[in-house]
């Protein structure tokens, strides 16, 4: 049953990959047919474990003994419990109406086989990440999806930005696995296993240092994958590939890999203080500097790109807290995922309405183009700043709440956060839906077709209800403590003055930027004179100067004198060496000049040389 | 009478075949040269076989004589077969086997 969740997306992907073009009529119906039957049964999962007890929810399976090396086992073991559940859902929810939007919005594309086979890989590899039971399988996992990722950011291969951008994004994420493989080692290192079960059963034993380290090297990794500082270049290039994979990448998979992955670790952050305060930091920073870069794009899909690393900021901020923060950042974590692909499919929505335009600044007054769109990311646009009921406003109020608990400051930025959020997101609105209209020439606005809007409209319900759902239906909290662990925040400052606190911040930034760019014109040509700060938003906080003072000059200047040495030092000697054999051999042939009377003295000179030695030595 | 005499004589016959090898150009002479001083070692090897009474000495000068002999049919084969392509015996103009 748990192998089929995984099966499924895969088999489509093997047959589109395989089947060639014989599969192009009928791929792209097939793949979304996978992935919708992915998520049925992970539904039916979902509706079995509601019929057990707390305890015994987790399903596991045994498929078969992977790696058996001496006291190393490696089981190739799934495990559904009531953390791994939340992800499929999300996934398989999530990825199907992302599939079904796909049809439309790639329907002109040449390649939209391969497209939605590279959809369902993406799928399965994240599914992988999210039902393995030991932190080996994981990488596998984790692995796929960087492969998924790349193969679809640089999906449209023929734009050189595209292709670099699928790079800069394996690259990068290759720094955090490097995390992730010194993490699973230092596990096996210090605790003789590598499940789930085992480490957290172990984490006791293990000495503070090994702790410190192995939740640092697990921070890495999700810095990697879920695109945090110092690892966040790689997302706003991301932005590159085709909507719909912005939307899969930002919401249902990949990003959410580091969160899952902290959360799934808390055995290791509960007992290293040190680990989480690292982790809050990086979530506090990203969050601020994702909200920052959002404030200052043009380009829609960039601006949703920040909004996203500000959101995961969030997610990992929440999980660094500890027991207080595990639920409220998978809570925060589904919520976004439904409100965050709506936006982006909302923002596809758009440019597929405008010739594949994405600067905001040639949009303006499309609510009256694009009625569905307009509903269903206003929608989205109200659960993502927060406003109740909608759904971000519960889960953000949560983390808020308990960030306050921990820290004066670490609340504070969490609530500055939520007040340019709201900012960003406002300008958005404003500059893609309101104001007059400064379209291109011959650019017609229209709604997209039914197979699109309807997954908005799927998106835009869970923003609305989302949030209330998961908070009193499902009751998040007690779904998942016995996976987490749950303990209510100690806090000084409570949730009645906090709320209307949090909402006046909200609205001050959402009406300041209502006021800049909703009742003003907004120019066609983004300002050139502009404070250094919002030219450091412009150019992503310049992340891509520092890593390329700090990194890439270093780097380059290294390899080139590690070159430098190479042909001049050790090729230097080596063939100076030989040049200076060659000469001498030179000089030397020609004692061989052909006279026979000279080699006859030669000889006669060397009898008698050693005729005089046998003389002298016999004296 | 002295065998030092004979030793002396091996010795002077043997510096006059070395001059004539290095000296002189003709083919001829210079292959004479080298039969002169493979005679002077026979010379010496006849008088040292003399002078300890035992017969290793003659019988290493009728060795050298055989090899002389073999060695004389090559070596004026040789010598014959570069006159006819060249027309000269002079050992100096065949150098072209050289660096």
């Amino acid at each position: 049953m748990t192998a089929a969740l995984i099966g499924l997306p895969l088999f489509g992907a093997t047959v589109l990959l395989l089947g060639g073009r014989r599969t192009n009529a009928w791929g792209h119906l097939f793949a979304v047919a996978m992935s919708a039957s992915a998520f049925f049964v992970g539904v039916a999962t979902f509706v079995s474990m509601l019929g057990r007890s707390s305890e015994d929810r987790a399903v596991h399976q045994h498929l078969f003994d992977w790696i058996a090396v001496g006291s190393f086992h490696v089981p190739f073991d799934l495990q559904v419990d009531q953390l791994s559940i939340a992800f499929v859902l999300l996934i398989t929810g999530v990825g199907t109406l992302i599939h079904i939007y796909s049809i439309g919005y790639m329907s002109h594309d040449e390649n939209r086989r391969k497209f939605f086979a590279y959809l369902n890989l993406f799928v399965a590899a994240m599914l992988l990440l999210v039902l393995a039971n030991n932190y080996f399988l994981l990488y596998v996992g984790w692995e796929g999806v960087g492969l998924a990722s790349y193969l679809l950011i640089s999906f449209w291969q023929h734009k050189p930005s595209a292709a670099v951008a699928g790079k800069k994004a394996f690259v990068v994420n290759r720094v955090g696995d490097v995390g992730l493989s010194l993490a699973v080692m230092l596990m096996f290192v210090t605790f003789g296993t590598v499940t789930f079960d085992g480490v957290a059963k172990e984490a006791s034993k293990g000495d503070s240092t090994s702790l410190k380290l192995i939740g640092f090297a697990l921070l890495l990794a999700a810095c990697g994958k879920s695109a945090q500082f110092p690892l966040q270049s790689w997302l706003l290039d991301a932005m590159e590939g085709p909507t719909p994979v912005s939307a899969l990448i930002h919401a249902a998979t990949m990003v959410t890999a580091g969160v899952y992955l902290i959360v799934r670790a808390h055995a290791i952050f509960d007992l290293s203080e040190t680990a989480r305060t690292a982790v809050v930091v990086i979530g506090a920073i990203t969050l601020l500097l994702g909200a920052f870069i959002g404030t200052a794009k043009d380009d829609i899909k960039k601006g949703l790109a920040g909004s996203t690393m500000s959101q995961i900021g969030y997610m990992i901020l929440a999980a660094g807290l500890g027991p207080v923060g595990y639920v409220f950042a998978i809570f925060h974590l589904l919520t976004h995922g439904m409100f965050k692909a709506g936006l982006f499919l909302g923002a596809g929505s758009v440019m597929h309405g405008v010739n594949d335009d994405v600067n905001m600044r040639h949009y303006g007054a499309l609510r009256t183009a694009m009625k569905i769109t307009y509903v269903t990311f206003g929608l989205g646009f109200l659960a993502i700043i927060g406003i109740p009921p909608f759904a971000g406003f519960w889960s953000k109020d949560e983390i808020i709440h308990a960030a306050f608990g921990q820290n004066i400051f670490i609340g504070l930025a969490t609530l500055i956060g939520a007040g340019v959020t709201a900012f960003y997101m406002t300008r958005m609105m404003a500059m893609t839906f309101f104001g007059e209209a400064r379209w291109e020439k011959g650019v017609h606005p229209h709604e997209s077709p039914l197979v699109m809007t309807a997954p908005m409209m799927i998106l835009a319900v869970g923003s609305v209800f989302g949030g209330m759902a998961l908070k009193f239906l499902g009751n998040i909290d007690s779904w998942l403590e016995p996976v987490v662990g749950h303990a209510n925040p100690a806090n000084d400052v409570s949730n009645t003055i906090l709320i209307p606190v949090t909402l006046a911040v909200v609205l001050a930034g959402a009406g300041y930027a209502w006021v800049t760019y909703g009742q003003r014109p907004v120019p066609v040509v983004a300002p050139a004179e502009v404070s250094l700060l919002t030219r450091a938003a412009r150019n992503d906080a310049y992340g891509d100067a520092i890593n390329e003072a700090v990194f890439m000059r270093p780097g380059l200047h290294l390899t080139r004198a590690l070159v430098w040495f190479d042909s001049k030092g050790i090729d230097g000697f080596i063939a100076g060496l030989a040049g200076f054999i060659a000469a001498l051999s030179a000089r030397g042939r020609k004692i061989q000049n052909g006279y026979t009377r000279s080699y006859a003295l030669t000889m006669l000179g060397g009898a008698a040389l050693i005729a005089f030695v046998l003389f002298l030595v016999r004296l | 009478m002295n065998p030092n005499n004979y030793l002396i004589l091996a010795a002077i016959l043997f510096t006059i075949g070395a001059f004539g090898v290095v000296i002189r150009r003709n083919a001829i002479i210079v292959f004479m040269s080298v039969e002169m001083m493979l005679n002077a070692a026979n010379l010496a090897f006849a008088s040292a076989a003399h002078t300890t009474g035992s017969l290793d000495g003659q019988v290493i000068a009728f060795f050298v004589m055989v090899v002389a002999a073999a060695e004389v049919v090559v070596g004026l084969a040789i010598i014959v077969t570069i006159f006819r392509t060249r027309r000269s015996a002079s050992i100096d103009e065949a150098n072209l086997l050289k660096y």
